[in-house]
């Protein structure tokens, strides 16, 4: 997804003489072809986010567009309140970049787990949230924040992501994409864990369990003419995030689901307990100590939905994953 | 500083001590009704900001958004009601805003605001951010070959916040001899003296040291001031400093150095007192 982002960023940059570029002296590796062509409009304030996106809002106050990159936390919490004010407040033209959304960097340790800002992002005024699923998604959801007036959050995954989507997307900010078409269970994925929640359609096809798959790219606007579907035309809804159960993609379709005075509809959310993890771990190693897997929401699908097939456990567990 | 020679008469005095003269019974007015606080805090700037909106910022009332025009941030947001005043007082808008400063249904709050506020470039009011955004504009303003310049007014508790040393290193490093940080160095913060909670000092060597143009003046002498931004920047390629010493409260004998009129509001006979001094001078 950093790829994408930085390809598109670069044509998006020829394109218009506009658009700058703030990093907190991260990047090292990929923001390099930005900082030799386009010179004037590449600045590294240094290791000083609250800088940074102060003068990120003085320069998109001055008539351009200005996206802020760092990693994880670094370009969000650590300068919230510069975001809230000086950015948000002022409707002002920046883009806030976080490349290692989640457990992205999870080797790197807890200061570098990104798991609150989805939900602290989300409950800014103005502010648009985007967590592409996949390097397509990426590419233009980078466009689509430029093309939109005001603060935006752009949450990356890493480098190296698979491509979910085949080809080309109809990518509308605050429209839900829909990858695979089901009538029996709705899966809404958001950011980088859309391949997970891919692999988990298949399975549950092999169970005869037809799901619908929405990725959810953009949390607020959210699309909840496409929650409220899911909720009408199948039988459970599933929200799937790498991200703190409160606050992110499923507490966001909670809130739309409770109001929709719908008939009950299954809901559940899978997300990270709302914990800071100690034990070490890579991507893959973190989401399945806090189960985020295929098998373990193949289980809870299961039993939630009361199914055809023979159950493989008894879901004993299921509580594990409330919150807290 | 420069060695242009720098003529200042008496007429002009006047105008400034008239200008002060009328934002501080303005700001009086306006908090006292309110019931509000930082009195002190507007008491302090005014002289500097009579100045700066008399001569200094090429702005113009009737075109507020004017491309080209100097950019002010009151990065001490606390001390809005001294800005309110004097852009009431330029024409930016009705003085009759004034009137329901802070009050219910108003669209003049405690802090700066910028929202449908003509003449108010940003909102501030958590402290340490001004410095930041002054900063962002005097880099945009380069890039785009502009001279309009970027004035923003510090207090001196705000140099506290981490963030305003964020700012000062990369201004000078960036060479933004466009931007001027006004320190209104009343010495008296929240809850005690500078000296007392976070000493600043030696305050003038560390803006030196970290690269800007330094200049110290007597914040309520409207020479010195008026030597000083008629003299920016005080250094080619380099941000300029101003460290204004001034007064809490000045103007108002019973405020003046007194960290109580950081959050008092003056009712009753302090109002009417603070009243009659105010109009007796001159």
């Amino acid at each position: 997804m950093r790829n994408a982002f930085f390809d598109a960023l670069m044509k998006i940059a020829e394109e218009n003489e506009q658009v700058y570029l703030l990093v907190g002296d991260l990047g090292f590796g990929v923001v390099e072809p930005f900082a030799k062509k386009y010179s004037k409009r590449y600045l590294n304030p240094g290791v000083a986010e609250q800088n940074m996106t102060g003068i990120a809002a003085g320069i998109a106050l001055s008539g351009k567009t200005v996206f802020t990159y760092s990693i994880g936390n670094f370009p969000t919490i650590r300068c919230l309140e510069q975001i809230r004010n000086d950015v948000c407040y002022h409707k002002a033209n920046v883009k806030i970049v976080s490349v290692g959304g989640g457990y992205a960097y999870g080797s790197l340790g807890m200061t570098h787990h990104a798991i609150e800002d989805l939900a602290i992002m989300r409950s800014l005024p103005e502010m648009t949230v985007v967590a592409p699923g996949d390097p397509i998604e990426a590419e233009y959801a980078t466009r689509a924040v430029v093309e939109r007036t005001g603060p935006c959050y752009l949450r990356l995954g890493r480098a190296g992501e698979p491509v979910v989507h085949n080809g080309k997307i109809e990518f509308t900010l605050g429209k839900a994409l829909e990858l695979f078409k089901g009538t029996d269970i709705t899966l809404i994925s958001t950011g980088g864990i859309l391949k997970l929640v891919a692999e988990l359609r298949e399975r549950l096809l092999r169970d005869n369990i037809n799901a619908r798959v929405l990725s959810m790219h953009t949390l607020k606007p959210l699309d909840t003419e496409a929650i409220l579907s899911a909720a009408r035309e199948t039988e459970a809804i599933f929200a799937i995030e790498e991200h703190s159960i409160i606050g992110g993609l499923g507490g966001a379709v909670a809130e739309v689901l409770a109001e929709s005075n719908l008939p009950k509809v299954h809901f559940k959310r899978f997300a990270l307990p709302s914990v800071y993890t100690t034990i070490v771990g890579d991507q893959d190693y973190l989401r399945k100590i806090q189960g985020l897997t295929v098998e373990k929401m193949l289980k809870d699908i299961k039993q939630i939905i009361g199914h055809k097939k023979p159950m493989i456990n008894s879901g004993a567990d299921v509580k594990k994953y409330k919150e807290g | 500083m420069s060695k242009r020679r720098i003529t200042f008469s008496h007429a002009e005095e006047e105008k400034y001590k008239h200008r002060a003269k009328k934002i501080r019974i303005d700001v009086l007015k306006m908090i006292g009704r309110a019931k509000s606080a930082h009195v002190g805090s507007s008491f302090s700037m005014a002289d500097l900001l009579a100045v700066l909106y008399t001569d200094t910022l090429r702005v113009d009332p009737h075109k507020p958004e004017w491309p080209d025009r100097d950019r002010f941030i009151l990065s001490k947001g606390h001390g809005c009601a001294g800005l309110y005043a004097i852009l009431a007082e330029r024409g930016f808008f009705p003085k009759k805003w004034l009137d329901d400063f802070y009050l219910n249904g108003s669209h003049l709050p405690g802090h700066v605001t910028h929202s449908g506020i003509p003449g108010v470039e940003v909102s501030t009011g958590a402290l340490g951010h001004g410095l930041s955004i002054a900063s962002g504009m005097a880099l945009a303003a380069k890039h785009d070959n502009k001279s309009y310049r970027i004035f923003t007014m510090l207090s001196d508790g705000e140099c506290d916040e981490g963030s305003i040393w964020e700012a000062a290193l990369f201004a000078p490093h960036h060479k933004l001899d466009n931007l001027i940080a006004i320190v209104d160095y009343n010495k008296i913060q929240s809850l005690g003296t500078v000296k007392e909670v976070l000493n600043l000092d030696p305050f003038a060597d560390k803006w030196k040291a970290f690269g800007w143009g330094v200049h110290e003046i007597n914040g309520h002498d409207f020479k010195e001031i008026k030597e000083a931004f008629d003299t920016l920047p005080f250094t080619l390629g380099k941000p300029s400093c101003i460290i204004a010493h001034t007064i809490k409260g000045k103007g108002v004998s019973f405020m003046e150095n007194l960290l109580l009129w950081h959050y008092r509001s003056p009712q009753g006979d302090e109002f009417t007192n603070a009243l009659k001094e105010l109009e007796n001078t001159l």
